[in-house]
């Protein structure tokens, strides 16, 4: 009864999704305002209906109702009541279902906080964001239906949720994901909404970044507990491996991160707006394309799937639908949104350029990478097959990053319109020594091996930072007191100052843990030790220890330094019951400046096994810059500006954007 | 030449310059990256060029799994039932490696003609056998159908 309602409810917020992105629309064209106003009330409606058919599947989960197909293949009675809700979006049917329900949620977002937007933008993009949902509800009830019973040969026990996912990192690790991803729509309906019209002004912009920023912010998350989680779930003790999965979730927030910088622009100097556009569209064009990749089985890798071509047709279909309606919107309308602002060759507007053409460039070669086996498939036939290994992504990616690093650093500085050189350079060679100084020395005088890379990314890092900081000083230096001009300065300064220390962060976690890290896989008996650097790992042998759902095979791995006990690890070997699956759960122990990371591996006999034993020094940094990141964006969508400008926004759209009207309102803020 | 048109020029040469600077690193590095994908028939038949980056795929022969003692080099055989060619690898074995199931390794074939792999790749569910796995034994089949080698 139960699932039946779901997808009742299911169908009728697919009748609500095909109103929404019909009569709104329909309303802004004919000059219809009750029609234009119905929007609201819709994506109200659209959002309640997907919570209740969420809710269903959740309670069907919960209550163990193995006639439905879905829970019946991916739960189990055994499995703990926090997997069986999890296991909602555990598998591709459910994790659609939760993908249209973010969707749904977004869209209601929009309408609870657009009371300040004009009532005919507000119509267009709750229709446009109608429109997605629709396709992704159509694909939901026909190809992958949560909700399929089992009736005539209702099992009485589920084949349970993969033991991979019966972890918290990869609980928590779609919903972001998909926050991120669906979170694009929003500033993708702005952008048809924009060649709809044909006004894009600063205002325009103003309402799409808080809506960016927050997409992007969860896209960060999303995408840093995937890594987290492949690191301590997987056993291999890596945190990215440039897997088809991995690079279609990087490749919008690469995008997303360009959008965001080329928003600011558009903001504040009513410049680069096509380019804005086709940015917001490619952004959520690529989280679909990712969908898409995740959920066809088209390319092997280590996540992928279950195989389905069908359904792969059908998502090529609406992706096709989606992105080549709007491509060609996009070519008929553009031109009707051209700036008309100059700027001069050393100008914040030519760095935050540079900023794009990095980004874009870093995107188009993961995607080139990604999708060469295809075509290469696609050409030569099924049986010849090539795959595009790590070494590419690296060769390429890593010397693009350092040029971003370095433009980002020396940007901080850089003024709208016009910068003198003389002003970038005088206010940057403090910058330079003190970071090549300290990004030199420091590695000397604690590292163990000498590293030039190392060295660059540190000279780097510290470039950032103290770019930051110099920025900082500069700022406060002709108010009252430090502290009130701290405070003097806007919350989107703050996050962008931060997100960009996110960055820094980052930058050294990677470079270190990729250079220093110290990884052996050593068999060894009971007894037998292994030393790295201070740590001297001994092996404790293997007790067998019954879990909830799984037997493990669980080691004591006792650490010392010099002599004295410090911690005792405890990797296992599960076997979970219902599949028999095998599932390594490597222990670590986390430390700011390195981890401790231990697996097991296969036995070898008499109680012997080979044991994966990693020092990784600033491992932890990658997730840190990460969630800083997050942060960053989070309180650049506080930003008091967003909230509290209902009287210049009039004033803006009365007036061409001219360049110095629109620095006097955006003095506060910076980004 | 007015300044305009000299400052064009240079902007379309430095275009040009940093395309073909770009071009040449990707090209490069997309031969750094690139594995192609042999089938066991199609190494048997000689087809893989000595000391080339390789991907092989097939199925764990039964049986053919030894752990060596004392270090953590593990060898089989991998098989698309028409040839087999023998792998090592030394390190820790994915969760879902076993005999009798699929396999898809990376590395290169030693001068004694084993498969030295770098690494095995794994897969998060049982049931889903990789498309390259899938490739080499359909075409191990079709070849078996039309009466070629046994």
């Amino acid at each position: 009864m139960i699932p039946e309602l779901g997808n009742f409810a299911a169908m009728l917020a697919l009748c609500l999704a095909v109103l929404q992105s019909v009569l709104p629309l329909a309303g802004a064209f004919t000059g219809n305002r009750l029609w234009m106003g119905l929007g609201r009330p819709l994506s109200a409606g659209l959002w309640v209906f997907m919570l209740l058919a969420f809710s269903c599947l959740a309670y069907a989960f919960l209550h163990d109702d193995f006639s439905v197909a879905y829970v019946a293949r991916n739960s189990n009675t055994a499995l703990p009541v926090y997997y069986k809700f999890a296991g909602v979006w555990g598998a591709h049917e459910g994790s659609l279902l939760l993908w249209v329900l973010i969707l749904a949620g977004w869209g209601y977002a929009v309408s609870l906080f657009s009371d300040k937007l004009p009532l005919d933008i507000v119509a267009r993009v709750l229709s446009v964001m109608g429109m997605i949902t629709t396709g992704f509800l159509l694909f939901l009830l026909f190809t992958s239906n949560p909700f399929d019973r089992l009736l005539l040969n209702t099992p009485t026990e589920g084949a349970d949720l993969n033991p991979l996912l019966q972890d918290f990192g990869l609980t928590v690790h779609p919903p972001f994901l998909y926050m991120g991803y669906v979170g694009f729509s929003v500033a993708f309906s702005f952008a048809i909404a924009a060649l709809l019209t044909g006004r894009l002004d600063a205002a325009w912009a103003r309402w799409t970044r808080p809506w960016t920023n927050a997409a992007w912010g969860f896209l960060t998350i999303g995408i840093a507990l995937g890594s987290w989680w492949s690191y301590y779930e997987l056993g291999w003790g890596g945190w990215w491996f440039w897997d088809p999965v991995e690079n279609v979730s990087f490749m919008p927030w690469l995008v997303g991160t360009a959008l965001i910088h080329s928003l600011a622009v558009t903001e504040k100097r009513g410049v680069f707006k096509s380019w804005t556009l086709l940015l917001a569209i490619s952004a959520f064009s690529l989280s679909m394309l990712g969908a898409f990749i995740v959920r066809s089985g088209l390319i092997t890798s280590v996540h992928a799937f279950a195989i389905d071509p069908e359904r792969g047709l059908v998502l090529l279909t609406i992706l096709l639908v989606i992105i080549g309606s709007s491509l060609f919107l996009y070519a008929l309308r553009a031109p009707v949104v051209k700036g008309s602002a100059t700027y001069g060759a050393n100008s914040r507007e030519v760095f935050l350029l540079i900023n794009n053409i990095l980004l874009v460039v870093a995107t188009a070669m993961i995607l080139l990478g990604t999708l060469s086996p295809l075509i290469h498939e696609a050409i030569y036939g099924e049986a010849n097959r090539i795959s595009i290994g790590p070494p590419y992504y690296n060769i390429m990616f890593i010397p693009l990053m350092a040029i971003l690093a370095f433009f980002l650093g020396a940007s901080t500085f850089s003024r709208w319109k016009k910068t003198s050189l003389q002003h970038l350079v005088s206010n940057l060679k403090l910058v330079l020594v003190a970071s090549v100084t300290l990004g030199i020395v420091l590695p000397l005088a604690v590292a163990s091996s000498f590293n030039p890379s190392a060295m660059l990314a540190l000279v780097l890092a510290f470039w950032i930072v103290f770019s930051i900081v110099k920025d900082l000083l500069d700022k406060t230096a002709n108010k009252a007191s430090r502290w009130q001009g701290l405070l003097g300065l806007g919350r989107s300064y703050y996050g962008m100052q931060l997100a960009h220390f996110g960055m820094a962060v980052i930058i050294t976690g990677v470079c270190l843990t990729s250079h220093y890290s110290i990884e052996q896989d050593v068999r060894m008996a009971p007894g037998e030790s292994i030393t790295i650097n201070d740590y001297t790992f001994t092996f404790g042998g293997v007790v067998e220890r019954p879990g909830p759902n799984y037997t493990a095979q669980s080691a004591t791995v006792d650490v010392s330094i010099d002599g004295e006990a410090y911690i005792t690890l405890r990797p296992e070997k599960r076997t979970y019951h219902a599949r028999g699956d095998v599932q390594t759960e490597a222990d670590i122990q986390v430390g700011f400046f390195r981890d401790l990371f231990t697996a097991l591996g296969d036995p070898r006999g008499d109680g012997a096994w080979v044991v994966r034993v990693h020092v990784k020094p600033f491992v932890f940094w990658i997730w840190l810059g990460a969630f800083l990141m997050a942060a960053g964006g989070a309180l650049a969508v506080m930003d008091k500006r967003y909230r509290h400008k209902p009287v210049l926004l009039a004033q803006q759209e009365a007036l061409p954007p001219t360049a110095d009207s629109i620095e006097a309102v955006a003095k506060v803020s910076h980004s | 030449m007015t300044p305009a048109r000299k400052q064009k020029l240079m902007i379309v040469g430095s275009i040009v310059l940093g395309s073909a600077v770009a071009v040449a690193l990707m090209l490069y590095a997309f031969n750094q990256g690139l594995n192609v994908f042999f089938t066991p028939t199609e190494i048997a038949e000689g087809k893989v060029g000595a000391d080339q980056n390789i991907r092989i795929g097939g199925m764990v022969k039964m049986g053919s799994l030894v752990k060596q003692g004392a270090g953590t080099t593990i060898t089989f055989i991998a098989t698309d039932t028409n040839e087999d060619i023998p792998v090592a690898y030394t390190g820790v074995l994915p969760d879902l490696f076993r005999e009798g199931q699929g396999v898809v390794a990376e590395g290169r074939i030693d001068a004694n003609g084993v498969f030295q792999a770098n690494s095995i790749l794994a897969k998060h569910d049982e049931n889903y056998m990789s498309a390259e796995v899938k490739a080499a034994l359909d075409a191990a089949a079709e070849r078996k159908a039309a009466g070629g080698t046994p």
